[in-house]
């Protein structure tokens, strides 16, 4: 187990490595970002505080060095925590971070939960009621949940709640309490308007889960153990519960590290669409101006936040399946 | 013991009975005709293909059946909500050939508003095959008629309403289904093609060259898709031209997909590589190369289509956001994601209604390859029932 | 083994007193597939007396596995469908039941299977469930069939386990399957199957999974639970000389229709069905120096079936114009012995049919 544990989290940091060089290409690789015409714009200029500045952004970014100076001075610099500069907003990147890396977290943490609480019972009662009214009708709406992009339910959410409510809605927070120190009464009118964009977010998430939680239950309901469960005079939901549906969810626990990229895309679109204050927005403006520094120190934040739920996935996995660590 | 020994023919010559139990023939089938059969039965399956192949011939001869080019506008019909064609007149009078009535703006000098009322005076009949904007249907053959048409120059038939630069949103949903119908075709040829050969290989030989194979498609994996996809995107040179956009964008998504199809047809591959053929195959001094291609492809290709017709519309999605962020598709093309940016602003989809047309769309084909993948899952697994 | 006679026109229970633990009736059961509508067992009859062993044997698709798990109402419907026939068991308050009637999911049909019935499997490696310890299974079934607290169950298990030849039980009963053989773990459904005293045990091909020596272990073992606890067992093999071993009486299944029953000697000394006698002849025999004689042909497909006698078409002593003509009639050929052949019909009259 802990050998499991420890071959994991090799895993994970041989993961990271990789997606730096991968964030760090895509850093790089545009002409007309913004450092470069940064760069072009204080040649120009010539002057005396230009040059001194420039000479700044040369030895910060290692400009005139190969590539691979330049991406060991971004990667060491991003380990001690010193994520760059955004160029648009001329300020260091962790400063416009703020909580917006926090409420993405939890607003994912959330979906996660959201999801798994409503897809298995759904899932289960679908495979144990195979082609039942209920069961066709769950499959009919999983699909449907599978095929309307948040996003755009976000866009027709808001026109309705205008037509309802005379506002789109929108906005974590009550207007004037995003200003305030977190506390008590903060978390609880963050969880009051949280909720819409958790369940965007989570929609065609949960609509695949209740179809993979079908499938697999499926496919566990036809193995041998579960007919001598039967055999041995067990209730139909003793052995549905007990022998079933555990099984089912081993590989669904698995399945957390490839659900969590999804959902983490999906807060990002929809927080564009409703403007919510999380890492969306501020990276899609970065991108759209080629602030490549900003962008791809969110890239890497985000990465970063995927590997460890990945990871805690596997310690999870390897405490509930006793087969996990003799793979 | 009985000495009346009959001497029964030659095994191979059976009597051939037909006493199937409830007078219900056994019939003997072939794989492909179980599949087809065993689809057949899904009947939602059999409407989504239906729905998917009236979208796609419809994308093929978008320009005939468009009233218009894309880039036509109408300056002094901004924004003009749909007129559907006319049997009733005015005054409730029957006529057979539909019919519409020309569009009047009148705008409200104090908000600026603009608004639209029928003007009754006179009907412009719809006409059938009329000559139009030229255009060449898929590249090739050069044409000037078009299924329909009022025929007259100021008196455009918008069945689905105009933009806010007067252009037709029929026209436009028709042509651009051609940019987001195929670039999820293609993406997925594309990544298939990555992702069925790395997979293949990489669960056959399994070692280092697996290792290596799997970290990758692993990577591809735990990167959040849509921020990749967006910081790609953004990265593509403003100097490229919509061609080189729609190919790099389908470059990008297709990039990115072929992981999770490595994936799939990696375990499948890991599971085939001890089966008895596979084993016999090597023993009779089989190569590699065609143990990989007459063994192991076709055998996985049940499952690979499967598998890609569920990505397809993964891809369509993917294209989607990233034009309705206006990341994706450049103009002068267009696309469903392209039309929907149009939409992102709440106060013109609160006035404009009809500008939400794209998405239904994009739902509609999505549920289609859905239904249709579905189906082929449950047909080709020879266990389903 | 007594034959019924006349018992599908007349339904009568198990008479009190007698020993006979199990009688089946003219069972049916169809499978309704994709391309037709199967029929795996077609009037199948037979009955098991307590303490006793009843072989049945046949070549794969001949409907044994169906006709024991029918008994149990294991089969999953759709697609398979009891469409006639009675099973008669006779439980242990002395009632008798046919478990053709009850409800596969009824509580009396539940608590009969595993506490009155038990079933072993072809494949002990995929028979546990793989998330739970050995210990779990057995006090998961001590516990519901004898409602005992846990930690007496546990205490019950170990003992089983011991009883069931487990080395070390105190040990291993916190086993998880993946870390057990396949003989330990045939051991462990034993054990399992054991652990509340059933009547009646029905192993389905209990050695075919595990080697040859491991697979003549399983047999001692269960050769001595039965006489320690008088349980009546039905073994299912293909192979015939497993069945000799094992076996008071025999039953040989064709194309879901037994074509033979007799006692164990009487079946392997005086074979009287061709499909008997061809089996037997197919079998090698050690000491003795001869060719070995296949069945010609294949089994037919089961929307095949020839009309009249099943086997007719493979048959070296088959009658035109007899044979294809009708399905024959179950004859009394031996004092406990019967077959499904018109060779035959002088010699008795038609039991049935």
């Amino acid at each position: 187990m802990i050998d499991f544990i420890v071959h994991r989290f090799v895993h994970a940091l041989f993961l990271l490595l990789l997606i730096s060089v991968v964030v760090f290409v895509v850093i790089d690789l545009p002409p007309g970002d913004y450092l470069t015409s940064r760069a072009a714009e204080l040649e120009r200029q010539g002057s005396q505080n230009a040059e001194l500045q420039l000479r700044g952004l040369r030895e910060r970014y290692g400009l005139d060095r190969p590539l691979y100076v330049r991406y060991w001075l971004w990667v060491s610099n991003f380990v001690q925590g010193d994520f760059g500069e955004s160029f648009e907003y001329q300020r260091p990147v962790k400063d416009l971070i703020g909580d917006s890396l926090l409420l993405t977290v939890v607003m994912s943490v959330l979906t996660l939960i959201m999801s798994w609480a409503i897809a298995i019972p759904i899932g289960v009662y679908s495979a144990t009621h195979k082609y039942s009214l209920l069961d066709q009708l769950f499959t009919g709406i999983s699909f449907f949940g599978l095929a309307i992009p948040g996003f755009l339910l976000a866009l027709i959410l808001m026109v309705i709640s205008v037509y309802v409510f005379g506002v789109p809605i929108g906005g974590l927070f009550s207007a004037g309490m995003d200003k305030q120190p977190w506390g008590i009464p903060k978390v609880l009118d963050l969880l009051k308007h949280i909720w819409i964009p958790v369940l965007l977010v989570g929609l065609s998430g949960t609509a695949e889960l209740i179809r993979i939680m079908r499938g697999n239950l499926l496919d566990i309901l036809n193995q041998q153990y579960v007919q001598s469960a039967h055999a041995r005079g067990l209730s139909a939901q003793v052995v549905t519960w007990k022998h079933g549906v555990r099984m089912a969810i081993n590989p669904l626990i698995s399945l957390i590290g490839l659900q969590l990229p999804s959902i983490l895309s999906g807060s990002i679109i929809i927080s564009i669409v409703l403007s919510l204050p999380t890492t969306g927005p501020l990276l899609y403006r970065a991108l759209r101006v080629q602030d490549m520094y900003f962008a791809g120190s969110f890239l890497m934040l985000l990465s970063m936040m995927l590997l460890i739920g990945n990871f805690l996935a596997d310690v999870a996995l390897a405490w509930v399946d006793p087969r996990i660590t003799y793979r | 013991m009985s000495a009346a020994m009959g001497n029964p023919n030659d095994s191979s010559e059976y009597p051939v009975p037909t006493n199937a139990p409830d007078g219900q023939d056994w019939v003997s089938l072939s794989q492909g005709q179980l599949i087809w059969r065993r689809f057949k039965r899904s009947r939602i399956a059999l409407v989504g293909g239906v729905v998917l192949l009236a979208f796609y011939l419809s994308a093929i001869f978008a320009d005939f059946l468009a009233p218009y080019e894309i880039s036509t506008r109408f300056t002094n019909q901004i924004y003009a909500p749909p007129t559907p064609p006319r049997f009733l007149d005015s005054e409730s009078i029957f006529h057979s050939q539909p019919f519409i009535y020309k569009m009047k703006q009148t705008i409200n000098r104090a908000t600026l508003e603009i608004a639209y009322a029928p003007d009754f005076s006179k009907r412009y009949p719809l006409r059938f095959f009329v000559k139009g904007d030229p255009y060449k249907l898929l590249g090739i053959i050069s044409s000037d008629i078009h299924l329909f048409g009022t025929g007259e120059k100021d008196v455009p038939v918008f069945v689905l309403g105009s933009d806010r630069q007067g252009r037709d949103m029929l026209t436009r949903v028709l042509v651009g289904s051609q940019v987001s119908l195929t670039l999820g075709l293609i993406g997925v040829a594309i990544g298939l093609i990555l992702g069925s050969l790395l997979g293949v290989v990489s669960g056959y030989f399994g070692g280092p060259v697996d290792d290596l194979v799997q970290r990758f498609a692993e990577l591809l994996l735990v990167i959040p898709q849509i921020p990749l996809w967006m910081a790609l995107a953004a990265i593509l040179p403003v100097t490229w031209s919509s061609l080189q956009v729609y190919f790099g964008i389908t470059i990008i998504l297709s990039l990115l997909t072929w992981g999770s199809l490595a994936r799939q047809i990696r375990g499948k591959t890991l599971a085939m590589r001890e089966e008895g053929y596979v084993l016999a195959a090597h023993a009779a001094g089989a190569s590699h190369w065609w143990i990989i291609t007459r063994h192991l492809l076709p055998n996985n290709a049940s499952h690979i289509i499967v598998v890609a017709t569920l990505a397809i519309p993964y891809m369509i999605l993917g294209e989607t956001a990233l034009s309705f962020l206006g990341l994706g598709i450049r103009a002068p093309m267009t696309s469903w994601g392209v039309l929907l940016e149009e939409a992102q602003n709440v106060q013109t989809l609160i006035f404009h209604p009809w500008l939400v047309i794209p998405a239904i769309l994009v739902i509609l084909t999505v549920l289609g390859f859905n239904f249709v993948g579905d189906g082929l899952r449950d047909a080709v697994d020879p266990y389903s029932r | 083994m007594t034959l019924n006679p006349a018992v599908e026109s007349n339904p009568s229970p198990v008479p009190a007193g007698s020993d006979v633990i199990v009688q089946v009736n003219d069972l049916a059961v169809r499978f309704d597939a994709l391309q037709g509508k199967v029929p795996a067992v077609n009037g199948v009859s037979f009955d098991v007396k307590a303490g006793k062993t009843l072989g049945i044997v046949g070549e794969s698709g001949c409907g044994k596995s169906v006709t024991a798990q029918s008994i149990l109402r294991l089969l999953p419907s759709p697609p398979a469908k009891l469409i006639g026939g009675e099973i008669l068991f006779r439980r242990r308050t002395g009632e008798t039941v046919d478990l053709a009637k009850l409800h596969p999911k009824s509580v009396e049909m539940r608590s009969i299977r595993g506490n009155e019935i038990a079933m072993i499997f072809q494949e002990p490696m995929t028979s546990l469930t793989p998330a739970y310890t050995v210990g779990d299974h057995i006090t998961e079934a001590i516990r519901l069939h004898q409602g005992v607290e846990k930690r007496e169950a546990r205490k019950r298990a170990i003992d089983i386990l011991d009883r069931v030849g487990m080395p070390q039980p105190a040990r291993t009963i916190d086993s998880y399957p993946h870390q057990l053989s396949g003989g330990m773990l045939q051991r462990a459904m034993i054990a399992i199957a054991l652990s509340c005293r059933p009547i009646l045990l029905i192993a389905d091909e209990p050695t075919t999974a595990l080697d040859v020596t491991t697979g003549a272990q399983i047999l001692d073992l269960m050769e001595s639970l039965q006489k320690e606890l008088s349980m009546s067992i039905i073994h299912i093999s293909h192979n015939l000389g497993i069945i000799a071993e094992v076996a008071d009486e025999v039953a040989v299944m064709y194309l879901g229709k037994i074509v033979e029953q007799a006692t164990v000697d009487e079946l392997f000394n005086n074979p009287k069905h061709p499909y008997t006698q061809g089996l037997l002849r197919s079998l090698p025999q050690v000491g003795e120096k001869r060719r070995l004689e296949p069945i010609r042909g294949v089994v037919p497909e089961p929307n095949a079936i020839p009309p009249g006698c099943a086997f007719g078409p493979r048959c070296p002593k088959f009658m035109p114009g007899k044979c294809d003509a009708a399905i024959p009639p179950l004859i009394q050929v031996g004092q406990q012995h019967s077959t499904r052949c018109f060779l035959y019909e002088e010699q008795a009259g038609p039991m049935e049919r």
